[in-house]
């Protein structure tokens, strides 16, 4: 019978099944960072029990770690104390690799993990992370998991799991000009809502997601999460492989061969069958922009606002109502009207060197708005840092009058310094626009990279079809 | 972890969809590397009229009145009725650690987030999905009627409303077992351990890259 990639993933993880079909799933790699972690190794130093198998680990700090003034190490004492203990975990217990603060390798997880080869096609990943879903842009089984389930595979080296029903996103069609993979994946969610993919394993297909390069595929992977899916997984091919090839955890020699003709199988069969299937048209998107508090309150850029009077659905009125109350916005306002104060260019959804490269092109040979409190461009990791400015990229980010900062989360999630002050409004490349989630009050809009330099430029959101 | 078997308690309502993983537990608070001491702080943004941070004692607080959870007759709540998609957002299991510190034991809704009902069951917090229908009419009830509880039994996978009516609610049979039994997982899971061991040795034999170190 044809088989679905998911299937194929799950099936060759399936250790053993309950009646009920829970089943226990073999995990292949455990990305753990500072913040979901103290608890789960602390748990299982109180039972008394071992790490199953440390080489499955790959750690490091991301959500703590400052982005400037790195000489005076991590100045809030708690990050600093769950950094620490986190250093200390790894110290005990061991991992394949660890990536400690400083390190010239150090960054985001879901930005080391592929950057370095430990993610690799054919695999299950999982990390105390939502956005672990990154990942499934290799064919690898890719999910977040809470720090229970962090315990329980330090422990065991599987998962409890239910399998998830299957859907395709096939996305077909011309993209037009100044349409990234973000834009795409935004007018996804915008159609499918933040519960559409609730209970699947979504996979991306079609011409637009074939034509697509990896790091494109891991912006949309990322977000598969946002619409409510736990994994988007996409099928390996050329650019799977060619991505792969040389990467230091990646394997070389007979294994690479052996690997590569393994992984030309993970694939959807022609003829498989989901359990939903949703057609996209490419050619529709144009350049996207959230205006609420949720990624599917989503506008493209020559929309307006919402108008809540327009609304029957009560429970979708009060909320739309309450978002605009949120976001300071005026129903009917065009977006494209809304001037901004902070720029933020990074997160494990955008700081790739393809994303550094599509902003530093918009700024280049122009200067942030006078308006502007704060433009930054925070890079996915030590080794994108190092690439962009081999290429130059820092002096064109900072002569336009960007910050360019040290890799991290950063403003993705305010953990660290970096944040909005209430009522400050942030063109961001970062995937949530949650109250809060950018700093207490502050108004999160999520955009490309192109569109957030289009934005700083404008001082307000501009369509980047006009600059290009 | 805590069983789960009955509960009778009171009935809080939440009415708002999408509540995500950052409105439950702010990220400021995610810097702890206890397990315990969040109840305090759910829903923080909400609850108070100014800036939480990790450690900070809570009794005099500036308490948000328009929050549904600070008027009097939901003190003592053990149930939230939630609206779609409650719990999205970040894995983030301080979410279920901060609703089970709070007080509450069962959650019922037209729908949660996946991470968060699994990181539930993990906590002794039981997340119940109800048809609209039902859910509409419980919030109903509960905003009618100071004092309105409710009266859940896993085993039986029921919801009983004050005037008589019984509704039924599907769980995983596992998870009811673990819930019921307060079972550890990974005790559980260890039982298995030999066929994780000959899974683990024919993976490495096959696919060795999976295991390079
Ligand atoms: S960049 Fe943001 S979304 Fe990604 S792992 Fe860090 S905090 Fe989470």
């Amino acid at each position: 019978m044809p088989q679905t990639l998911y299937d194929k993933l799950w099936s060759s993880h399936v250790v053993h099944e309950e009646s009920d079909g829970t089943a226990l799933i073999y995990i292949d790699r455990h990305l753990i960072h500072e913040v979901t972690s103290p608890q789960a190794f602390e748990g299982l130093r109180i039972s008394g029990r071992k790490a199953w198998r440390s080489n499955s680990i790959v750690a490091v700090p991301d959500h703590n770690t400052p982005t400037k003034n790195w000489d005076q190490g991590i100045t809030d004492p708690i990050s600093r104390q769950q950094v620490e203990t986190l250093d200390s975990n790894i110290r005990q217990t061991g991992a394949l690799a660890y990536f400690p603060f400083k390190d010239r390798k150090q960054g985001i997880v879901h930005v080391i993990g592929p950057e370095n080869g430990v993610t690799l096609p054919g695999m299950t990943v999982v990390c105390g992370d939502s956005h672990t879903s990154t990942h499934g842009a290799f064919a690898a089984l890719a999910h977040g998991i809470g720090t229970s389930e962090v315990e329980h595979v330090l422990a065991t080296q599987t998962l409890l799991q239910k399998k998830s029903k299957t859907m395709l996103i096939q996305i077909d069609g011309q993209p037009g000009k100044g349409v990234t993979p973000k834009d795409v994946v935004l007018y996804v969610i915008g159609q499918i809502g933040t519960a559409g993919g609730t209970g699947y394993a979504i996979e991306f297909g079609g011409s637009v997601i074939r034509n697509m390069s990896i790091e494109g595929r891991m912006t949309v992977c990322n977000m598969a999460i946002e619409a409510g899916a736990r994994a988007g997984i996409i099928a390996a091919d050329d650019n799977t492989i060619n991505y792969l090839k040389g990467r230091p955890y990646a394997p070389s020699g007979d294994d690479w061969d052996k690997a590569v003709a393994y992984w030309r199988t993970l694939h959807s069969d022609e003829g498989a069958q989901f359990d939903k299937v949703i057609k996209i048209d490419a050619a529709k998107i144009i350049p996207q922009v959230t205006w609420g508090t949720s990624p599917e309150m989503v506008l493209s850029i020559d929309g307006i606002v919402p108008d809540p009077a327009k609304i029957e659905d009560p429970v979708k009125r009060t909320g739309v109502e309450r978002a605009l109350e949120y976001m300071g916005l005026n129903p009917n306002t065009p977006i494209n009207t809304v001037k901004i104060d902070k720029v933020f260019i990074g997160s494990c959804t955008n700081s790739r060197i393809e994303d550094l490269r599509a902003a530093a092109a918009v700024v280049k040979g122009r200067h942030v708005s006078a308006s502007l409190k704060l433009a930054m461009v925070v890079p996915g990791s030590g080794l994108v840092k190092e690439q962009a400015e081999r290429e130059g990229l820092h002096e064109v980010f900072k002569a336009a009058g960007f910050e360019w900062r040290e890799p991290g989360c950063s403003m993705c999630l305010a953990m660290n310094d970096d944040r909005l002050s209430p009522g400050e409004r942030c063109a961001s490349t970062s995937n949530r626009n949650f109250e809060g989630r950018q700093g207490p009050g502050g108004r999160t809009h999520l955009v490309s990279p192109q569109m957030a330099a289009a934005a700083a430029i404008a001082g307000r959101f501009a369509d980047v079809r006009e600059i290009l | 972890m805590n069983k789960f078997t009955v509960l009778d308690g009171l009935a809080a309502p939440l009415d708002r969809a999408n509540v995500d993983t950052d409105a439950i537990i702010p990220k400021q608070f995610l810097k702890s590397i206890k397990r315990s001491g969040f109840g305090p702080y759910l829903f923080d943004e909400w609850r108070y009229m100014d800036h939480g941070e990790p450690g900070m004692d809570c009794t005099n607080r500036p308490r948000n009145p328009n929050f549904v959870l600070n008027q009097d007759r939901y003190q003592g709540a053990s149930i939230l009725l939630t609206r779609d998609n409650f719990g999205c957002g970040s894995s983030r299991e301080h979410a279920p650690w901060a609703i089970e510190d709070y007080g509450f034991r069962a959650l019922i809704g037209t729908s949660f987030a996946d991470i968060f009902f699994n990181n539930c069951f993990k906590n002794g917090v039981l997340p119940i999905v109800l048809p609209k229908e039902e859910v509409d009419a419980l919030f109903a009830m509960t905003e009618a009627t100071p004092g309105f509880k409710l009266h859940i039994d896993l085993d039986a996978q029921t919801v009983s409303r004050p005037d008589g009516k019984v509704i039924h609610f599907e769980v995983d049979q596992f998870r009811k077992y673990c819930l019921l039994n307060g079972l550890d997982d990974i005790g559980l899971t260890l039982r298995h351990a030999d066929k994780i061991r000959a899974f683990e040795d024919k993976r490495r034999t096959e696919q060795p890259w999976l295991f390079a170190s």
